[in-house]
């Protein structure tokens, strides 16, 4: 267990390296910082100091150095648009994408995992039917479209929720739906095949021969070895999450860090984009390392692999 | 066993034929339309015209000519990303499973890492510092799909090298060369082509979302992602032009997925989930 953690806390670790590499590497690629941070007004003296911070007369190593010492404190420049620290702007942003990743969880929980046990249970009857179109969609409809598509239907021709915006709760329902469908449909799927498997296994059928009741094969017996892949998937697919979680904040004009991230690529705002970039790493790295340690803990198969 | 999956592959054989032939079939230029003719419904809805089946966009462009040149744009782009992704990840795979050693630990660092980071992410800071162009599409897409190709080569070589008849070919004298691509590249074929099916529906996928988010081949070209985009603002007064490239688009990842799912199963039966 012990080497496993580690070896998972060192990956995460070098992840971020690796993603503060490739940042730094392409704002070098991009040209000059100066140019990107100078306008026509700034004088010999400003050109100068940022010289002196960003250390550009130093060698490329020691320029990453400085980088990564300011990335470490937080700091990551000025975004340019909104002529404040780029830290402070999605620290602004930070609960809006929270509150939305939170919801679309929640959804793809309620709807997933009851609909792939009933699915499995009840095999081939129409809530089967309903479950597989709900997971098909949901594997092969991209996500901005499906949320266009909730907005011209209930938004739009019904009336029923607001289109965009984050002015009254009920805004949340539409991105939540259309960012958690995806997991909900992935949820359903793999339950389903989950507990096919089980309900077919050895013990099952032990249990059943002993006379236990239904109820408890399926809660008991089999819905707890059947959530393994459920957990694994959830760890892979985070990335997802934060793919997922740019486009609905685009689609529905949430003000959270995906929206911001395209507005930082809209208005050619490296040094935001930079940090929301970081950020939203840091965040997917750290929930997929807590995942794996959640999974190793539930799964002893995995601790002592 | 499932059966064979007729309507998707009908669908499949639509999306190629229209994606190379779409000069010969798309009625109109997909590029260019006439203001006087914008925001037209389709052919079926009040005030639609047999000249524009699918409607116009809000530029009056012919969206059945934009949804047929869509086509092109994400087969060329599947294409290219999966041939340079595939020849990445296989190349690794063959040297990672059959050197192992510290060759197999940094390649397969290498893919633990890109498997850690979000693609879009990535997408986005390449596209903002070093522009917007086919290439650096086709290279972001390349470096999505590459690790997956590379980690199952790597398990099936690890398993095909213990076989006698490599020990046998090692004994004649061959190359390393030789052995890798005469007798164990033979063996991953299967895996691959199941693979690459499944991965053609993901790059789709994440090519329309770059495009949907401002960061995919550039306009005017009439990408599926981008056509979505155009119809955001206008789902009120003309729906279509989001909703017709969004069904396009849906229906051939579903159809990719649906045969991929055929193809594992009868090309990969340990593969095979319960249905």
């Amino acid at each position: 267990m012990q080497r496993y953690l580690v070896r998972r806390i060192l990956l995460a670790l070098v992840t971020l390296l690796a993603v503060s590499l490739i940042i730094f590497v392409m704002s070098r690629a991009a040209g000059d910082p100066r140019h990107v941070y100078l306008d026509d007004y700034s004088t010999q003296e400003d050109w100068d100091r940022l010289t002196e911070t960003l250390g550009l007369d130093k060698p490329y190593y020691y320029q990453y150095g400085i980088f990564l010492g300011s990335a470490l404190k937080g700091d990551f420049g000025q975004s340019i648009k909104e002529g404040r620290p780029s830290m402070e702007v999605i620290i602004e942003r930070l609960p809006a994408t929270i509150q939305l990743g939170t919801a679309a969880f929640a959804f793809s929980v309620i709807v997933g995992v009851p609909l792939g046990i009933l699915s499995a249970v009840k095999r081939g009857t129409f809530l089967d039917m309903t479950g597989k179109i709900i997971a098909l969609i949901g594997q092969s409809a991209p996500v901005f479209w499906l949320g266009l598509m909730l907005v011209f239907l209930f938004a739009v021709r019904l009336d029923w929720l607001p289109p965009y915006g984050r002015q009254e709760i009920s805004s949340i329902v539409l991105p939540a739906v259309a960012l958690g469908w995806f997991y909900a449909a992935a949820n359903l799927r793999l339950l389903r095949s989950a507990m096919l498997n089980v309900l077919d296994s050895e013990y099952v059928k032990l249990a059943r021969a002993k006379g236990v009741s239904n109820n408890v094969i399926i809660w008991k017996h089999s819905l707890r070895n059947a959530l393994i892949p459920v957990l694994t998937f959830a760890g892979i697919t985070l990335g997802s999450l934060v793919t997922g979680s740019l486009v609905v904040e685009t689609v529905f004009a949430w003000p959270g860090l995906g929206q911001l991230a395209i507005q930082a690529l809209a208005g050619n705002d490296y040094p935001l984009l930079q940090a929301v970039v970081i950020v939203f790493t840091l965040m997917y790295v750290t929930a997929a390392l807590l995942v794996d340690i959640m999974y190793a803990y539930i799964d002893p198969r995995i601790r002592y692999g | 066993m499932r059966r064979l999956p007729l309507i998707p592959m009908l669908i499949l054989a639509v999306f190629i034929a229209t994606g190379i032939f779409a000069p010969l079939i798309a009625p109109h230029d997909p590029e260019r339309g006439s203001l006087r003719e914008r925001n037209l419904p389709p052919a079926w809805e009040e005030g639609g015209t047999t000249k524009f089946l699918l409607g116009t966009d809000h530029l009056g462009r012919d969206m059945l000519s934009r949804v047929i040149f869509g086509a092109r744009i994400s087969l060329v782009v599947a294409a290219v990303t999966l041939v340079v992704g595939m020849g990445i990840g296989v190349a690794s795979g063959l040297a990672a499973g059959w050197y192992g050693g510290w060759i197999d630990e940094i390649l397969m660092r290498v893919v633990d890492i890109k498997l850690a980071i979000p693609t879009i992410l990535l997408a986005l800071v390449l596209v903002l510092a070093l522009g917007q162009s086919f290439m650096i599409i086709v290279a972001v897409l390349a470096i999505a799909v590459w690790p997956r190709f590379a980690r199952n080569v790597r398990g099936e070589v690890l398993q095909l090298k213990t076989m006698d008849f490599v020990a046998l070919a090692k004994v004649a004298g061959a190359s390393t060369p030789r052995i890798l691509f005469i007798h164990i590249f033979p063996g991953v074929i299967n895996t691959l082509i199941v693979l690459a099916t499944l991965e053609i529906g993901i790059v789709i996928l994440l090519e329309s979302t770059l495009s949907f988010l401002g960061a995919g081949v550039p306009p005017p070209t009439p990408a599926w992602g981008s056509m979505v985009s155009d119809g955001r603002d206008r789902l009120a007064v003309a729906w279509w032009i989001s909703t017709m490239p969004g069904l396009a688009i849906m229906l051939t990842v579903l159809s990719m997925n649906l045969f991929g799912d055929w193809l594992r199963d009868r090309l990969d039966p340990r593969l095979r989930q319960l249905g």
